[in-house]
């Protein structure tokens, strides 16, 4: 039987009992993102939520693609490996892979992951390779100054798209449930407590957690989240998702409750219509992924009502766990291999 | 009736038949039985790059070629001395090729009006007196052995499927080849279906019992077995070799091996043979695609293993890019390119020399990559450990080519002693290089030019590095114009100062005023016509690259040394075009670029024009 390191997400990567602070995972490096960006934010939260994990610093590896996000990498004083446009995964697959011990972060964006390196973020996905995924959001091409990109809304008015964009967004939380991730959730830049949170869960879980940020470019996209940061009207869209919960958000006349929709998926109702056995319990842990995808499916229409939280914790073996377990059955059935027996196998015949 | 035995000192055999008729099947078989009798031998196969294509048309022709004697050779031949023909399709794609007098074994069973009309015959070629200059030997292989394995509880198929057994046989008794393997063989493949294996044994078999009785073959023929140095011997393709080569490399290098990779012909069959030995420690991942396949291998790389990505051209235009990611973060990775014609997807079975000027330049930026090329099938194990040994020890990312020549074609192999083999092991860097303790990851090794290795898992040495370029020792993003200039300089004397072995020369009189010169898979056909041309009279040196970045140091004084230089290649003269703007030698090129490797005859026919020509 196969040990999937339920709940001991952290099991195999070297602890410290010495005490961590921030300060030792600043890196030496000048942060040079625009002022007022998200990503410092989430880079703060980072910063000071990775001492709590108690993991060695030299054990954990930030791996990023390329984009203004996948600088992230060089302001974190652990081992890092900043890339190409949309390879992170690919390359982090290979080290989480190869490397059951190593804590492996992919810091990614909606363009890096979900554009130019769509396949390899599915594919790590599904194959649950053992890596924390952080996809900061911002909706907009930064880097390249300010080009639509996958998860802009259609009809988007950009330099490279004077008349609207046509495409229809990806959801990724969506994407990322239809490639049967382990471990899907979505937080945002502004509320550090949820944002580390969020973290903590994804870092303990063993396998691949993906974490969508909704994450402001104040340059080329500012104020896309505001509806979720602006008291006025957060708590009327935010759908806070916890474990083991009813679901139900707003306030006052206006609090409503998540059921189940007679056309299989999920809608939102006045609270005060339903009755209390018929609001929809949150169930992160749900082997199937059906209803985290209905739930997924809420913030359409986009930003009407968003859910916020851990849609799926899932735990199955990670894929470094399944490829180490066959090189062990390969060398328990038959020895360590020797050279000298391969190069002589098959038939050989001698000479002199 | 006692039968004529004769004396050979070479034979070439051409099996050819449909797909589906188990040509490469029989074609490996025999060439086991030669092996295990001891001839040297080289083989050819030539399969189409459609799985089935349909049955008994031209495009379905698959083959396979032996060239087996009892002296060293250095090709599969040029010319078949005997075609077994499977079909009117084999005969019809093969007898081009086969010079009048050689013999021919056709399965008359298979020449049936429609399969004739298939490939445009009019007629029936075993009837009437078109193939009266060679010398025809009519055999309904099919009926005979469905008639051998009457009482044997398989269906007619079954039966009719054992032909090329039966074929085998025949061919085994007709070259007294040894049949036990054989045997033994059929009873490990098919040994949960017992009743097929010794349906297969029969038929084998009963053609060799054939051979003995018939009238139709008059003499059977002896090869005496060649004297090669001695050693222990097994007959290995160069695909087969590449991947013991690369596991061999994980053992003297003492690291893992990662294989991340993505199945392309012809260079699946590495991924398959290296996945069969996880008990080495080897990991295979077979990748999303060819750009996840290098970009897990570099990431494993980043993490401490020998990592490798294997591909061919197609593959190697998506690699490029993180290619060129190793060669900016110092990292090893090796690149295996197993060559077949291009552009595009080409002829994806067939082979060519067409991707070095890729292999060399292909990337974006001043991007200076070692680029190694095997010469023969078992020099890819060679070869293997080499590109891993450049890779390890100048931290670079090492282009090996094969080709699917190399990848398929097989040749005795004398198996190295272990302790032959170069010790290739890196040590970690785990301990602070710089000023109060820092670490530096681009401080280099002053003579290797080498970056240190610290790998994840290291207290105290973590360290970022990135496609962005770096500040010289520290690794910093880095943006100033002469550190830039710097770093490209550095990056470029890294790979020039690779220690590579000096070109050899081969000139038994010392005087010859022509060189050939090659690389690559063209090695065996290029000496065996330099082999003609001195047989014939003439003088001609041959000389032979394995090493393409950098050259040997004294590949200048070479090419200069002589009157002139010809070089051949599958291709439209891509080395010739740098040895000519490097050397400013006015290197001769012959090219062809058919898919196939070159004639030992073809090469002589040239060799001796340049000889001739003033």
């Amino acid at each position: 039987m196969t040990d999937t390191l339920n709940g001991k997400g952290l099991a195999l990567i070297p602890r410290t009992d010495a005490k961590q602070t921030l300060k030792d995972f600043k890196s030496d490096q000048e942060v040079r993102w625009c002022p007022g960006c998200g990503d410092y934010a989430i880079l703060a939260a980072v910063q000071s939520f990775l001492p709590e994990l108690g993991l060695r610093r030299e054990n954990i590896v930030f791996v990023s693609g390329i984009g203004c996000s996948s600088r992230f990498p060089y302001y974190l004083n652990t081992y890092g490996f900043h890339s190409i446009h949309g390879r992170a995964p690919a390359i982090a697959t290979g080290l989480a892979a190869s490397r059951p011990d190593l804590s492996v972060w992919v810091i990614t964006g909606d363009g890096d992951a979900l554009s130019i390196g769509g396949n390899h973020l599915i594919h790590a996905l599904r194959r649950n390779v053992n890596l924390n995924i952080l996809l900061f959001n911002n909706r907009i091409y930064g880097l390249t100054k300010g080009q639509y990109s996958p998860t802009s809304e259609i009809g988007k008015i950009t330099k490279s798209t004077p008349m609207g964009s046509l495409d229809k967004p990806f959801n990724p939380i969506s994407l990322a449930l239809g490639a049967e991730a382990g471990f899907v959730a979505r937080t945002i830049d502004s509320d550090r407590k949820h944002l580390q949170s969020v973290l903590r869960q994804a870092a303990e879980h063993r396998g691949a957690s993906l974490v969508e940020i909704y994450q402001n470019c104040n340059i080329f996209n500012d104020g896309a989240f505001d509806t979720l940061k602006d008291p006025g009207t957060r708590d009327e869209i935010t759908v806070r998702l916890e474990h083991g919960q009813p679901i139900v958000f707003g306030t006052g006349d206006n609090e409503r409750a998540v059921r189940l929709s007679p056309t299989g998926g999920v809608e939102v109702v006045r609270r005060a219509e339903v009755a209390d056995s018929e609001i929809l319990v949150h169930d992160a842990h749900n082997p199937d992924p059906s209803l985290a995808f209905a739930l997924s499916r809420l913030d359409e229409p986009a930003f009407e009502h968003v859910p916020i939280g851990v849609f799926r914790s899932v735990d199955r073996p990670s894929y470094d766990h399944l490829l180490n377990e066959q090189v062990q059955t390969a060398t328990a059935e038959k020895g360590t291999g020797s050279l000298a027996d391969l190069l002589h196998g098959g038939d050989t015949w001698t000479i002199g | 009736m006692t039968k004529q035995v004769q004396q050979l000192d070479r034979v070439i055999i051409r099996f050819a038949g449909d797909s589906g008729d188990g040509m490469q099947l029989t074609g490996d078989r025999f060439t086991a039985e030669t092996a295990q009798f001891g001839n040297d031998l080289s083989t050819l196969p030539n399969f189409p790059a459609e799985i089935r294509a349909p049955a008994g048309t031209l495009p379905g022709v698959s083959s396979f070629q032996l060239h087996f004697a009892d002296h060293d050779i250095l090709t599969p031949g040029d010319a078949p001395n005997v075609l077994v023909a499977m079909n009117p399709a084999a005969l019809k794609a093969n007898l081009g090729d086969l010079p009048k007098g050689a013999d021919i074994i056709a399965n008359t069973d298979e020449f049936t009006k429609r399969n004739l009309s298939k490939v445009g015959y009019d007629g029936n070629p075993l009837e009437d007196d078109s193939l009266s200059e060679w010398r025809l030997h009519a055999v309904p292989l099919t009926s005979l052995t469905v008639k051998a394995l009457e009482g044997y509880d398989i269906s007619k198929k079954d039966a009719e499927r054992a032909k090329n057994m039966f074929a085998l046989g025949l061919l085994s008794w007709l070259y007294h080849r040894p049949t036990e393997g054989t045997i033994q063989f059929l009873e490990a493949k098919f040994a949960k279906k017992p009743e097929i294996a010794k349906a297969n044994i029969a038929a084998f078999q009963a053609g060799w019992n054939y051979g003995e009785t018939t009238e139709s073959f008059s003499v059977s023929y002896e090869i005496k077995p060649a004297t090669l140095r001695p050693g222990t011997y097994r007959n290995i393709s160069g695909n087969q070799a590449l991947a013991y080569g690369l596991i061999a490399a994980s053992v003297q290098s003492k690291l893992p091996l990662f294989l991340g990779s993505y199945p392309i012909t012809p260079a699946s069959d590495i991924l398959h043979e290296l996945s069969k030995h996880k008990r080495f420690g080897i990991r295979t991942f077979q990748a999303e695609d060819e750009i996840a396949g290098v970009g897990a291998a570099l990431g494993a790389a980043f993490g401490g293993s020998l990592g490798v990505t294997t591909t061919s051209g197609p593959g190697v235009a998506l690699k490029a890019e993180t290619v060129g990611l190793a060669v900016t973060t110092e990292l090893p990775l090796i690149v295996v390119d197993v060559q077949r014609a291009g552009p595009s997807t080409g002829m994806p079975t067939k082979t060519e020399q067409t991707d070095l000027l890729m292999a060399l330049y292909g990337r974006n930026g001043e991007s200076p990559v070692p680029v190694l090329a095997a010469a023969t099938p078992s020099d890819c194990f060679t070869m293997a450990i080499e590109a891993a040994r450049i890779a390890l020890k100048y931290r670079t990312p090492v282009m090996l080519l094969s080709d699917g020549y190399l990848a398929n074609g097989s040749e005795p192999w004398r198996i190295p002693e272990i302790d032959e083999l170069p010790d290739i092991s890196v040590l970690f860097t785990t301990e602070p290089n710089g000023d109060d303790g820092a670490y530096l990851p681009f401080k280099r090794d002053s003579e290797t030019l080498a970056r240190p290795w610290a790998v994840p898992g290291t207290a105290g040495l973590e360290h970022r590095i990135g496609g962005i370029e770096k500040a010289d020792g520290t690794g910093n993003i880095s943006y100033d114009p002469d550190n830039h200039d710097k770093m490209v300089r550095l990056r470029q004397a890294k790979i020039d100062g690779i220690d590579v072995p000096d070109l050899t020369v081969d000139d038994p009189d010392g005087d010859a005023r022509v060189l050939v010169l090659g690389w690559g898979s063209t090695y065996g056909p290029i000496a065996a016509a330099a082999r003609r041309v001195r047989a014939a009279g003439h003088k001609v040196a041959q000389a032979h690259l394995r090493h393409l970045n950098p050259l040997p140091a004294n590949t200048g004084e070479v090419l200069r040394s002589y009157d002139k230089v010809l070089l051949p290649e599958i291709n439209l003269g891509q080395l010739a075009m740098l040895l000519r703007a490097r050397y400013l030698v006015d290197v001769i090129s012959y090219n062809r670029v058919r898919g196939l490797p070159f004639k030992a005859a073809e090469l002589a026919a040239v060799i001796q024009d340049v000889i001739e020509s003033d």
